[in-house]
């Protein structure tokens, strides 16, 4: 199994001689420090009620939930170069993704508790977070978010603009057939993608080296002739810079790109998930992202008490708005339960 | 055995009480014991043990060789079963959900259901295609389907849905042994998971040793007289529970568990039918075009004079599933919509 090189200890990759000015540093580390935030405060809110024991069907937030935590790197390295007239789809592990792509929280949260105000009016849940404002939308079948991308690249590209669609999937879904037919075709057509994969070297209890013949999915890209890079380390200014250079690639017309970040899952694959599969569990939160790049921003006197509190304070308040909106929200009237299958 | 034993005679089918996804895995292991062909395979029914128990330790006990985790590739691996049954081993595949079909389902349709056909009778495809099925605790539009009526009509492969622990463990033996193609589903709601709420029939009396349900037979679940409840897996846990309700108040509900869909035992809809003369048909599978149709058509292909009122179905109304708790539950066939139907067919 793939571990992260480096012990959390050791300086992180950020500290050394970032190429960003601190401005753009300052915001990946907010980005972080929201998606964190926000992901915490759902695990709360669907383990509130799910009792006595646990009962995946039962409270405000019912059904399965994967969480992000540890992969928000990802988010706000890739994000960081869209506006939101860029399309993103993602997985079954959706939220840092929308919430560094700009998606309104308390559209996201109502849709995530399931209320009449949501995105999908509590129709789709948290797997399936359709905004037709950022362009954004996921998928619970592995793999199946990476076809569609390649429909609104095909569409941005016939209205002759610069817009890009990033598809974004995990590593275990890098050995479905949808993700290599997408790969050939875009690259056949040089539609404006990039195909971002996160490698958090598990799916579900699979690691990522049983099930994979090759040890970078960033190799595969070479099969279709476009260009491949890994990011190591879970690093958000490599993810930042990996990314810079392969949305500059799809809008400029010269076709897609694959970047795959070995990025980490903090907790489990669902909630409920105990992961007595997972070997390296204890040392798991040592790998956290988060304290690592703030370290590297006080060290490099980007940041200092005062602003990572301002940080992390307008965070909680942005998310627990969120959250309050929720849960005042209407639910959904049961008689209109067959609505919007038809325009 | 040791000399001091007392040698006994299997005491013919002594029981004990199991939940249905340990009934099921003691069908495989028994099976696995049994015939060194069997395997399994499947995304995490390794170490996790199938994300709904339909593996549980037995990776401990027969290893990695013969409990077998895939990468996410279900054409890859339900093909990799078709051609392994082809070559005489009988495996056993998992579709995490039925759901994902989507993504596999040339292997299952062109190839695992057609190639007995196709090759005259020549070639056999002795393989079970497992996969959870169902709704009910807010898992969405793509993880909650039941899907049987679809697998059902592609002609070529067994489908069978058992609704508690005895069926689970005799239709898994039955299918394992089974010469054609098996799809055999299993609700999550039945299982007797931990995590998920259920209902007590989840847990049940389960034939010790060698236990055989044949494929291709339904199960009066209660007797009764005055109406006909046709359905099958977790819906039968509800009908029964209306039917207790209702036998308080003087109306004897008959509950037909279908337990196979292909082959569908007709004489077992048509017998009841003639007895009470109302039909209620229950179906956790969208309402048209499937299950429920054929089994109004079995009725009145046969003699719609039969029936002495309109039958009703209670199924998902032709909508995917939703996500909201409430939206869900209001289509879905719970509880108080079989008992509206029932009401409505006997004019109560
Ligand atoms: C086609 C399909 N097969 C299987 C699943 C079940 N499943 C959900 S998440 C998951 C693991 C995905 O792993 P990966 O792509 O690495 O994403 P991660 O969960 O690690 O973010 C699996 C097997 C699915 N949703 N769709
Ligand atoms: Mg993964």
């Amino acid at each position: 199994m793939t571990m992260h090189a480096e012990p959390s200890t050791s300086p992180a990759a950020e500290t050394a001689a970032s190429a960003l000015d601190a401005p753009t540093r300052t915001a990946l580390f907010e980005t972080m420090v929201l998606c964190r935030t926000y992901e915490e405060a759902i695990l709360r809110e669907y383990h509130a009620d799910k009792g006595p024991g646990f009962d995946i069907g039962k409270g405000l937030v019912p059904g399965e939930m994967h969480l992000s935590a540890g992969q928000e790197p990802v988010a706000a390295g890739v994000c960081a170069h869209l506006t939101t007239d860029d399309a993103v789809t993602a997985t079954h592990r959706p939220h840092h993704l929308a919430i560094a792509h700009g998606m309104d929280l308390r559209a996201m949260t109502a849709e995530i508790f399931g209320r009449e105000t949501g995105l999908g009016r509590g129709r789709g849940g948290h797997m399936h977070l359709f905004d037709p404002a950022t362009h954004f939308s996921c998928s619970g079948i592995i793999a199946e978010g990476y076809p569609p991308a390649l429909g609104q690249a095909f569409a941005f590209q016939r209205k002759q603009t610069d817009r890009v669609a990033v598809a974004v999937t995990g590593e275990g879904a890098a050995n479905q057939g949808a993700f290599h037919e997408s790969l050939n075709l875009a690259a056949r057509w040089s539609l404006p993608v990039v195909f971002v994969v996160e490698d958090n070297d598990w799916a579900i209890s699979v690691p990522r080296d049983a099930a994979t013949a090759v040890p970078s999915n960033a190799d595969r890209a070479a099969a279709y002739g476009i260009p491949g890079e890994r990011v190591e380390d879970n690093d958000v200014e490599a993810v930042y810079a990996a990314a810079a250079r392969a949305v500059e690639r799809a809008r400029s017309g010269a076709g897609p790109s694959l970047i795959e970040i070995h990025t980490l899952r903090l907790w489990g694959h669902f909630e409920g998930d105990a992961q007595g599969y997972r070997p390296e569990l204890a040392e798991v939160p040592s790998h956290d992202p988060i304290p690592r790049y703030e370290k590297a921003l006080r060290e490099a006197g980007v940041l200092d008490d005062d602003a990572v509190q301002r940080i992390r304070a307008a965070a909680a308040e942005r998310v627990e708005d969120a959250i309050a909106y929720a849960k005042s929200s209407p639910l959904p009237d049961p008689a209109s339960a067959t609505s919007y299958v038809f325009a | 055995m040791t000399i001091t034993d007392t040698p006994t005679a299997p005491a013919p089918q002594a029981s004990r009480r199991l939940t249905t996804s340990k009934a099921m895995v003691e069908a495989i292991a028994q099976e696995m014991e049994r015939d060194p062909a069997v395997v399994y395979l499947g995304e995490d029914v390794g170490a996790y043990g199938g994300i709904f128990s339909s593996t549980t330790d037995l990776l401990a006990r027969f290893g990695p060789e013969r409990i077998i985790d895939t990468p996410i590739s279900e054409t890859a691996f339900i093909g990799l079963g078709i051609g392994a049954a082809v070559e005489g081993m009988r495996p056993i595949v998992e579709l995490m959900f039925a759901d994902f079909m989507g993504v596999c389902l040339d292997q299952i349709y062109n190839h695992m259901a057609k190639i007995h056909f196709e090759s005259g009778g020549n070639v056999r495809v002795p393989m079970v295609l497992t996969t959870a099925v169902g709704g009910g605790y807010s898992d969405g539009a793509q993880h909650s389907q039941c899907l049987w009526g679809t697998f059902a009509h592609l002609p070529g492969m067994k489908v069978v849905v058992p609704s508690n622990p005895a069926d689970a463990k005799g239709l898994m033996t039955s299918a394992i042994r089974d010469d054609n193609p098996v799809v055999y589903m299993f609700h999550k709601g039945v299982m007797g998971l931990a995590w998920m709420a259920k209902n007590a029939r989840s847990v049940g009396d389960v034939p010790d040793g060698e236990h055989l349900v044949p494929i291709g037979k339904a199960a009066v679940a209660r007797p009764g007289t005055d109406v006909t409840v046709v359905t099958l897996s977790l819906s039968v846990h509800h009908a029964l529970d209306v039917a207790e309700k209702l036998s308080g108040e003087g109306v004897e509900v008959e509950v037909i568990d279908l337990r196979s869909l292909v082959p569908l035992e007709r004489e077992a809809i048509l017998t009841s039918v003639a007895k009470t003369g109302h039909l209620v048909v229950v179906d956790e599978d969208y309402l048209s075009f499937g299950l429920s149709g054929e089994v109004v058509a079995t009725v009145t292909d046969h003699d719609p004079t039969m029936l002495k009122a309109p039958v009703h179905r209670v199924a998902v109304p032709d909508v995917p599933i939703p996500y909201a708790h409430g939206l869900e539950y209001a289509v879905l066939p719970r509880p108080d919509r079989i008992e509206a139907a029932i009401r409505r067919s006997l004019a109560l």
